[in-house]
């Protein structure tokens, strides 16, 4: 049998990693989503004192090696009496970690978003939160398509640093399929094809949102 | 209670950074009037119907729109809550010198997200209030298509409309043609000329001599902060008491 038959013969591990690597990559990109709109929304409310903590929170997570965040949350928190599963574990630091570089993101499109856009909608008697959900933030969406296209992928390749922390997704089935096996190469060429495909499909969803954006104007990303 | 005029605004003063921009302004709009207000640019007059609806917060004096106080709350004499400021506010429709559309929505979603954020409508309602509305500013035919693709007179009309939607008491025009290039004006004047012969009440801070002199019921000159003329357009025109008055229209004329 060659290599690529040994490999083809324990797929099913692949497959396995595969739908763990994607569903930990949804769970997290749309929750980190949620999070980073939800801290532009609190950093610019009512309550300024909420402004300082939140900047803190925001710098201190860019600051910081992701994968250092995926150690301290498995093996750090314990001493803490909090007990995560390796799931856990690494899907709250994903949240958290590319959650303050939505905010980042989000929040750089919005200082320049026009101030009368907003006046027209406190005018016509617009909530604070529906103000920001239906004018506000789909705006910054389209605007910042490309680097929100960007940092979606380098949250997926973040997901790969969960194998240290026991988590079963696509790294960990080439991982132990190539010490079973000793075969790296191949293990790892076909979880590269892998991480390639989930990125194109990414790239191609953010240029559906590209075409949507254009027909509204939104040409700068 | 008293008997209150549609817009009673009472010794209103407003300073920016220790400017003072409006000083004990008095200014009674009643029901279908149509006011215009004019004034070089720095007079006051787009803070003063900013204070309206209370985009702007006047320092002292108080606004009351068909009797009922705006911004301060009547018993305990608190600011407002968002919320409270957009229930009076549903009386009030603003137009803006910049259009301010929503650029990611369809012009007649630009119409209809307040109907239905605000106002609660089924998406159903929205939409036929919606292009009824645009009907009315004649911009049905551009329902579907995005605010990028239109010229500066049709952003204002579907602007027009989205704050008609709410069927508000009182229209606030700021400005509203003032970004335009000078052949599309008329399109929106004709537009506003249409509403103040269906009776909406309006105040607007315009520089269209001709809009104010045809148009309007009352015309307001501020000067400073201060209004120093305040007479039916006949008189503003043609016999204005202030000698600052006669300054600025003959200005007018020269350019």
């Amino acid at each position: 049998m060659s290599n690529w038959e040994i490999l083809w013969s324990s797929r099913d591990v692949f497959w396995q990693g595969f739908g763990n690597t994607v569903t930990i990559f949804v769970i997290s990109a749309i929750a980190a989503f949620l999070l980073g709109s939800l801290l532009v929304f609190m950093m610019e409310g009512a309550r300024p004192r909420l402004k300082k903590p939140l900047r803190i929170f925001i710098d201190g997570m860019r600051m910081l090696p992701f994968l250092i965040l995926a150690y301290l949350f498995y093996y750090g928190l314990p001493s803490l009496e909090i007990r995560l599963s390796a799931w856990q574990a690494g899907v709250s630091a994903l949240i958290l970690y590319h959650g303050a570089y939505f905010a980042e993101i989000l929040r750089g499109s919005r200082v320049t978003l026009s101030s009368g856009q907003e006046e027209a909608a406190t005018a016509l008697g617009f909530s604070r939160p529906s103000m920001f959900i239906r004018i506000i933030l789909p705006q910054l969406v389209l605007r910042t398509r490309g680097v929100m296209g960007n940092q979606l992928i380098i949250l997926l390749k973040d997901t790969a640093f969960l194998v240290i922390i026991t988590v079963r997704e696509l790294t960990a089935a080439a991982n132990s399929l190539s010490s079973t096996y000793f075969i790296p190469m191949e293990a790892f060429i076909v979880v590269i094809g892998f991480y390639w495909a989930i990125s194109l499909m990414l790239e191609q969803s953010i240029r559906l949102l590209g075409r949507l954006g254009e027909k509204r104007g939104f040409s700068n990303a | 209670m008293p008997e209150y005029s549609e817009v009673s605004i009472n010794n209103l003063s407003k300073s920016f950074d220790g400017t003072e921009v409006l000083r004990d302004v008095s200014l009674d709009v009643s029901r279908g009037e149509v006011v215009s207000i004019l004034g070089s640019s720095g007079s006051g007059k787009s803070t003063l119907l900013r204070c309206i609806n209370w985009l702007e917060v006047p320092d002292r004096g108080e606004i009351r729109i068909n009797g009922e106080r705006i911004g301060v709350r009547e018993d305990s004499s608190k600011p407002m809550t968002r919320r409270e400021l957009a229930k009076v506010r549903t009386q009030l429709g603003m137009v803006f010198q910049g259009f301010n559309l929503w650029p990611h929505l369809s012009v007649l979603k630009n119409v209809t997200e307040a109907l239905i954020c605000v106002q609660g409508l089924k998406k159903e309602e929205a939409r036929e209030r919606g292009m009824e509305f645009l009907q009315k500013v004649g911009m049905a035919e551009k329902a579907d298509t995005y605010p990028c693709t239109l010229s500066g007179g049709q952003k204002q009309r579907v602007a027009i409309a989205r704050a008609l939607a709410m069927q508000p008491k009182v229209m606030l025009f700021d400005e509203p043609t003032s970004a335009l290039d000078p052949e599309l004006v008329g399109e929106v004047l004709s537009v506003m000329r249409d509403l103040s012969q269906e009776g909406y009440t309006m105040i607007i801070v315009t520089h269209e001599m001709d809009f104010a002199r045809n148009v309007s019921d009352q015309v307001v000159f501020l000067d400073k902060g201060i209004i120093i003329e305040k007479s039916a357009p006949d008189v503003f025109f043609n016999n204005p008491g202030s000698e600052r008055v006669r300054r600025f229209l003959e200005l007018d004329k020269a350019s």
